[in-house]
């Protein structure tokens, strides 16, 4: 009897996690302003209410797609009797409804995070910071129960199958890749409560910026690897060997990344030195804001993708409102409450600052052109000015030397010191680097393809010059500790042996390494693949053979099979190239029988330095097949960086600085939040 | 204080000259590779450029696919039931490449009015028409039934 209405339990916990979400939003805020600790209070049981409801109203779902309950219109939709049970679970994210609801519970996930693990902040900061996230929370359930209700019943006339999930979507890539993606999303959600929190009690010191690091870490590290995890799918999957589009679909996840990579760098900054307070507090704004942005794209149906989860318009009204009034809303307190005085920290022209400041306006620029090719496109067809495109050359003209001016500045920043740096010692310190870095990218290319190719140079420049200034940074600390910035700000003399300093060094200082690192790796693979890349497009019929790059494709078998809900036609292909070991690939292209969509399904033969990529593409008039063989050399290092990266912002987190962080933040209650020594000074009381 | 101000003054001009150049080449290389969007009509009403990159969009006309028989050359004719248009692929079609379904295929037209195609899209779902295709039909009058413009 309970299994029948589940659903409507479903529904209903989801309208008291909007009861609870509303409170949440209005009654700590309200208490915080009149300073009434028992409103205040309110906060935490009710993102714990909200939690628990959503975790409900989503076990519902999923339970209703497991037991096949093909009343309810979205399971009709996206499931079916044969498809695999792990397909089923990870359904329940497949199409809009479902990841609506997904993306509120990570958001209520990220509240009841926030309030266990922030315990001890001041009670007025911690009742803000979930008063905003209620708001946020009360707005998309709002838009889940008026506009995307999952749990909607298709009564009387019940469907005896359901119309099974997408045949794209079915698959490991995509059940990991939104879960991900919406982790990140959502994640920065809370670097926006705390930058709103901040200006609502104002204290835009930099209190809230050490309190809000660690989330904001955590969320682009998740986001990062989203966006890795949707670039391999879409590698494997979509059958044509690409790994990044620039499809609409893809800049939105990408926009909220350039944003966040730019917010934690400035975070830095305001923990640090105490600068940067109004930009930092504007980045946090407008990174959940590309966040925001990001969903209204996916999700309002406006977009032409190869992703095309298109929707009725209201949905697409509802969440650019919930946008418009995001952005004006936070805008507006940021207005009224930001701080009229400067800080009065200054910096030289070359200092970590300096070079920070320019990281941060590199990266901004970069979002801003993003932006600008994504959108253009919408904002001509809402005018009625007509249909076009931006194709990716607009992307890669402005993208790639963006990056390389920022790789060149990313190199420096790490051995520059805040406040001044002499350009003398750096250019010491970096020469080296720097000529290795030319002489060994410009010989590379040449010993592995035998050809110079002034992409791959490029790439190989920037690669080499941000691993090996780091290097050379990690051994002057080994070495002599002596430009190890300690938090104490004391120099180090003392003789501890030729690698003593590297036991100083912070796990902070170890997550930079790794993060930085794990970009060059990232473009390592990215100009390999793009100038190395072998394809070719061919026919073959079982029992013949082709070459390409060096290795000899020949079919040798041919055969249908029965997948659990589709039919096969499945080739065997076997690989030989001299003085190797052969091995065989099979790729199929698969007939999904309840949605009646033909799919292609790739055969890897994945390796670090090289993929062999084999696709089919269709079965031609006389029998013959066409075949996509490429070869894809390093693209696994694209998203190996990507891992790097997220690995990076993970250990950052961790560091000891973050776990004594309770009693750091009493003394940062009364104002001593300056460590002494770091030449940061307040510009705000 | 006079110093501080001059500086600021240099950074203030830096910083907008430098905007400036960046604005001016984003809206370069904006112009340069923005595709446009035509149906079979407009480029049987010679409104389409010759030579320029642009989407063309519209149904694959019922028994127009021809392959060479030892390439992989496919000619196909894109319509919206009022002109068509003759398209060159040279490629692997996509899955969802149908006779009677509705595509998106980005090239140039050539000289003699062939379209040369260099990606072919049709959209990863059975019901699904591309909106700029949904709309050039409904705009001809031949929207066939049951295809609804996303869904």
């Amino acid at each position: 009897m309970l299994i029948r209405i589940l659903p409507e339990l479903g529904h209903f916990a989801l309208i008291l996690a909007l009861a609870m979400a509303v409170l949440q939003a209005i009654v700590p805020l309200w208490g915080a302003a009149t300073r009434r600790p028992l409103w205040m209070a309110f906060a935490q049981p009710m993102a714990w209410g909200q939690f628990l409801f959503l975790v409900l109203a989503y076990l519902s779902l999923t339970a209703s797609f497991a037991l096949d309950d093909f009343s309810v219109a979205y399971v009709a939709n996206n499931s079916n009797s044969l498809l695999p049970w792990y397909y089923k679970l990870s359904a329940v994210w497949g199409s809009h409804e479902g990841s609506v609801l997904l993306w509120v519970l990570i958001l209520s996930g990220w509240s009841f995070a926030v309030s266990l693990f922030s315990q001890r902040l001041p009670r007025d900061m911690l009742a803000r910071v979930l008063g905003v996230m209620g708001w946020i929370s009360s707005g998309f359930l709002l838009f889940i129960l008026l506009t995307s209700n999952p749990f909607e019943r298709l009564l009387p006339n019940v469907p005896t199958d359901g119309a099974d999930l997408n045949p794209l979507l079915q698959d490991f890539g995509l059940i990991v890749h939104p879960p991900m993606l919406y982790m990140g999303y959502v994640g920065f959600s809370v670097v926006f409560a705390f930058a709103m929190a901040a200006l609502l009690g104002g204290r835009l010191d930099a209190a809230w910026t050490r309190w809000a690091r660690p989330w904001t870490n955590v969320a682009w590290a998740f986001l990062t690897v989203g966006i890795a995890l949707g670039s391999w799918w879409a590698y494997y999957e979509l059958g044509w060997g690409g790994w990044w589009f620039w499809d609409p679909v893809e800049n939105a996840s990408l926009l909220p990344w350039l944003a966040g990579t730019a917010l934690i760098h400035s975070l830095a900054v305001t923990e640090k030195r105490g600068t940067f307070k109004n930009w930092t507090v504007l980045l946090a704004i407008f990174t959940f804001s590309l966040s925001l942005l990001g969903t209204f794209l996916v999700r309002s149906g406006v977009l032409t993708s190869v992703h095309a989860f298109a929707n009725d318009p209201s949905r697409g009204t509802f969440i650019l409102a919930l946008l418009g009034v995001t952005v004006g809303l936070s805008l507006a307190i940021f207005a009224l409450r930001a701080p009229r005085v400067q800080s009065l920290a200054g910096f030289g022209w070359l200092s970590r600052d300096s070079l920070l400041l320019i990281n941060n306006i590199l990266l901004v620029v970069m979002t801003v052109t993003v932006l600008l090719g994504t959108i253009y496109p919408l904002l001509l067809d809402a005018l009625g000015l007509g249909k076009i495109s931006v194709g990716p050359p607009y992307f890669n003209a402005l993208f790639v030397p963006l990056t390389a001016l920022l790789c060149l500045f990313m190199g420096l920043g790490p051995l520059a010191r805040w406040k001044r740096m002499p350009g003398r010692e750096l250019a010491r310190r970096l020469g080296g680097a720097a000529i290795v870095a030319v002489v060994v990218a410009a010989v590379l290319p040449l010993l592995y393809g035998g050809s110079f190719s002034l992409g791959v140079t490029l790439g190989l420049l920037l690669a080499l010059w941000l691993a090996l200034s780091l290097a050379r940074d990690i051994f002057d600390k080994a070495r002599r500790g002596r430009f190890d910035k300690t938090r104490r700000g004391r120099p180090d003399r003392s003789r501890r042996g030729r690698l003593g300093g590297l036991k100083k060094l912070t796990l902070a200082y170890w997550g930079m390494v790794v993060g930085h690192l794990g970009l060059a790796v990232t473009i390592v693979g990215v100009a390999m693949v793009s100038h190395y890349n072998v394809e070719r497009n061919v026919r073959l019929a079982p029992g013949q053979s082709v070459e390409v790059g060096g290795y000899q494709f020949a079919m040798t078998d041919f055969r249908e099979r029965r997948g659990p809900n589709y039919t096969a036609d499945t080739a065997t292909i076997e690989v030989t190239r001299p003085g190797r070991a052969s091995f065989t690939m099979q790729p199929e292209k698969r007939f999904y029988v309840a949605s009646g969509m033909p799919m292609t399904d790739v055969a890897l033969r994945p390796g670090l330095f090289s993929d062999l990529y084999v696709a089919l593409g269709e079965r031609l008039d006389n029998g013959d097949w066409s075949l996509r063989i490429q070869l894809k050399p390093f693209v696994r290092w694209l998203w190996l960086g990507a891992l790097m990266m997220a690995a990076g912002g993970i250990l950052a987190v961790i560091d000891r600085r973050y776990r004594r962080m309770p009693r750091r933040s009493a003394a940062l209650r009364t104002h001593e939040s300056i460590p002494p020594g770091t030449g940061a000074r307040e510009g705000i009381s | 204080m006079r110093a501080k101000r001059q500086r600021r003054l240099i950074i203030v001009v830096g910083l907008v000259a430098l905007v400036a150049v960046a604005v001016g080449l984003t809206l370069y290389a904006l112009r340069a590779n923005i595709n446009l969007f035509f149906t079979p009509s407009q480029i049987a009403a010679g409104e389409a450029p010759h030579g320029r990159t642009m989407r063309l969009g519209g149904v694959v006309e019922k028994d127009s696919v021809e392959r060479e028989s030892d390439s992989l050359e496919v000619t196909f004719r894109v319509t919206d039931f009022a002109k068509d248009v003759e398209v060159r692929y040279d490629d692997i079609l996509p899955d969802l490449f149908r006779e009677g379904q509705g595509v998106v295929v980005i090239g140039q037209l050539d000289d003699a009015g062939e379209f040369i195609a260099q990606q072919v899209l049709a959209k990863h779902d059975e019901t699904y028409m591309p909106p700029e295709v949904a709309e050039a039909l409904k705009a001809t009058g031949n929207l066939p039934d049951g295809s609804v413009p996303s869904s």
